[in-house]
């Protein structure tokens, strides 16, 4: 995802003199080194110091720029919190904010490195867009996206490198505050919601339920802020179970948006949710590995359905 | 920004020919401490000793070193990042035509537009402030546009000396130098107050700070704070080529004497008999900016 960014970045940033990029003393990927090598102005490097790295960007950006502030997540986000909040949000300024590794991406790592909140920190605050694009081609669309955009801050939460193309055969397009199928299946029962890297994961259950003779739709819910509640409506509306996986806390995120509107419409499906456990992992391992320490698996989404089968929560079945 | 002679008859703009006259400043500053202590009637609560402290510095940004064309317009940016002392530059916008006596009549009021901190969109106000240790970082940001678009523009920010504790200024303070934004000014209150106390005291080795910021590669001059025109001199007289920093030595509260350093009037509107006596004691101010240790001289 993010060398998709780099070169989404590259390419727009060679048009658009106002695009600048400010990091953190993180060492760029990809494309991004030639931008550096070409606009060397438009690259800013703060060093340790992400709070004056989002300072400066609301200045540029109440001077005309387009600024984009790049880093990992947590480090985008927890610690210059309130000039996330204050700076860019309050005054409702067009900056990007790029968190890599968003979720337990830096597995490795440990706790420190792992953005579990960042979702549910991101769309508490006012004004502030949070996009979670799935894929490397969503990365493209969404940084697009926010390079032109004018309506405020956007948090954008990538992963980290190698996720695979999963978009590419979407019937839907990539579309800002709206979510898109990236598997459509008349006459299914089950809806499979996610966003950001993980759908890898919730792909791999679609494909499974498939070959069990339960094909499931999958949609990729990108932009978690301003939410598609009414695409989420006609989803709750339509299908007898909807199942939310993803890669933040149990305590935020989609799954409780969509239990929210559910709740709200008295919808008759069933609902499950699949996500991080409230609960710090000291798991060190693979992504795979620390996503299973929080019970992040086929194996245990696949058993969690079984157990659950679809039949709308007032217990009818399928008609 | 624009001056309009319409809406205020009295609106003052800098002589032409760019000599600040310090005797007008003076007669001005006391003319704007009548006008804060008397909107300060409208409220329970006002933070008059936090204006009063930088209030000749406002004065001196406004009118001596932002540079205007003969419309009263300026390109120039000025943010108040001790969000705090609002009401001194309220009171200067006021008399620039900025903002009408409406609007600082109805201050903190829901049918008025301005509040206890400065606030983004609001005529005049270049960014919102109020939690400290956020202004530095946003005016090196306008520094570094403006330095990118190959623009002419001068960005001034006033910090507090309480403020300068926050992480987020010290991190700014190094980025300036390091951009070699020698087109921002930062202006230190160091008015030796703070909320639990004197600053000399709760945090002596906040001191000596004219060498600390030097060392962080500023080009430092320490000044009376309350002379508006030591202010100017010391900005014109500056080398250049690096972001200028000017510590202004000041007391809090200044000009009223029972406000003078005393740690209440931080936030505090004065009640009818306090008022009566400090409006009849109020005298034009020109100098006895404080003495804080290692404030430099």
């Amino acid at each position: 995802m993010r060398n998709s960014f780099a070169d989404t970045f590259h390419e727009l940033g060679q048009r658009d003199p106002r695009l600048c990029i400010v990091v953190a003393d993180i060492s760029p990927a990809g494309s991004i080194q030639k931008f550096r090598d070409a606009f060397p102005e438009r690259f800013v490097n703060t060093g340790v110091a992400e709070q004056v790295m989002i300072g400066m960007t609301a200045g540029m950006a109440m001077r005309g720029l387009r600024p984009f502030a790049y880093t990992i997540a947590t480090f985008a986000l927890y610690r210059p919190f309130e000039m996330v909040r204050n700076d860019l949000a309050y005054q409702n300024l067009p900056v990007t904010i790029v968190g890599i590794g968003g979720g337990v991406a830096y597995s490795v790592l440990g706790g420190t490195h792992h953005a579990q909140e960042d979702v549910a920190i991101a769309c508490g605050i006012p004004n502030l867009s949070v996009i979670s694009p799935c894929d490397p081609l969503e990365v493209e669309a969404a940084t697009r996206h926010c390079a032109v955009q004018t309506g405020g801050p956007i948090y954008m939460r990538l992963g980290k490198a190698g996720e695979p193309v999963l978009t590419r055969d979407a019937p839907d397009p990539f579309l800002f505050g709206k979510l898109r199928f990236l598997r459509r299946v008349p006459g299914a029962e089950t809806c499979i919601l996610a966003h950001g890297g993980i759908m890898r994961l919730a792909q791999q259950a679609a494909d499974a339920l498939a070959e069990r003779g339960e094909p499931a739709s999958l949609v990729s819910v990108h932009t978690l802020k301003p939410l598609d509640s009414a695409g989420l409506r006609a989803i709750l509306a339509s299908y007898r179970r909807v199942v939310v996986i993803e890669e933040t806390s149990c305590q935020n995120g989609l799954g409780p948006m969509v239990k929210r509107i559910a709740w709200d419409m008295d919808a008759d499906t069933r609902l499950h949710h699949f996500a991080l456990r409230d609960e710090f992992t000291h798991v060190h391992g693979s992504h795979a590995d620390v996503l299973a320490s929080h019970g992040l698996t086929l194996e245990n989404i696949l058993a969690a359905l079984d157990q659950r089968p679809a039949a709308g929560r007032r217990g009818r079945g399928a008609p | 920004m624009l001056v309009s002679d319409t809406d205020t008859p009295t609106a003052s703009v800098p002589p032409r020919d760019g000599r600040f006259d310090v005797a007008a400043a003076r007669r001005r500053c006391l003319e704007l401490r009548h006008r804060i202590l008397d909107l300060s009637r409208n409220l329970a609560a006002m933070h008059i000793a936090p204006a009063f402290s930088c209030l000749e510095m406002v004065d001196a940004i406004y009118f001596g070193l932002m540079r205007r064309d003969r419309n009263g317009a300026s390109s120039d940016t000025f943010i108040l990042s001790k969000g705090h002392g609002c009401m001194a530059q309220y009171a200067v916008l006021e008399r620039l035509g900025v903002l009408s006596s409406e609007d600082l009549e109805l201050n903190c009021k829901p049918e008025g537009r301005l509040g206890g901190h400065p606030d983004y969109g609001t005529p005049g106000i270049e960014a919102s402030t109020g939690s400290l240790g956020h202004g530095l970082a946003i005016g090196l940001g306008m520094a570094y546009a403006d330095k990118l678009k190959r623009e002419d523009r001068r960005v001034f920010v006033l910090v507090g000396d309480g403020e300068m504790q926050e992480g987020s200024v010290w991190e700014a303070l190094m980025m300036a130098a390091n951009l070699g934004l020698d087109n921002l000014v930062c202006l230190l209150d160091l008015n030796d107050f703070q909320g639990l106390g004197r600053t000399s005291e709760t945090h002596p080795h906040f001191y000596p700070i004219v060498d600390k910021i030097a060392a962080f590669g500023w080009e430092v001059a320490s000044v009376d704070g309350h002379d508006a025109g030591a202010l100017v001199d010391a900005f014109q007289s500056r080398r250049g080529g690096v972001p200028f920093f000017v510590v202004g030595r000041t007391i809090k509260g200044r000009g009223v004497a029972f406000m003078e350093n005393v740690p209440i009037w931080h936030y505090r509107s004065p009640d009818a008999e306090e008022y009566r006596i400090a409006k009849a004691g109020l005298r034009e101010v020109g100098s006895g900016g404080g003495t804080a240790p290692g404030g430099g001289s």
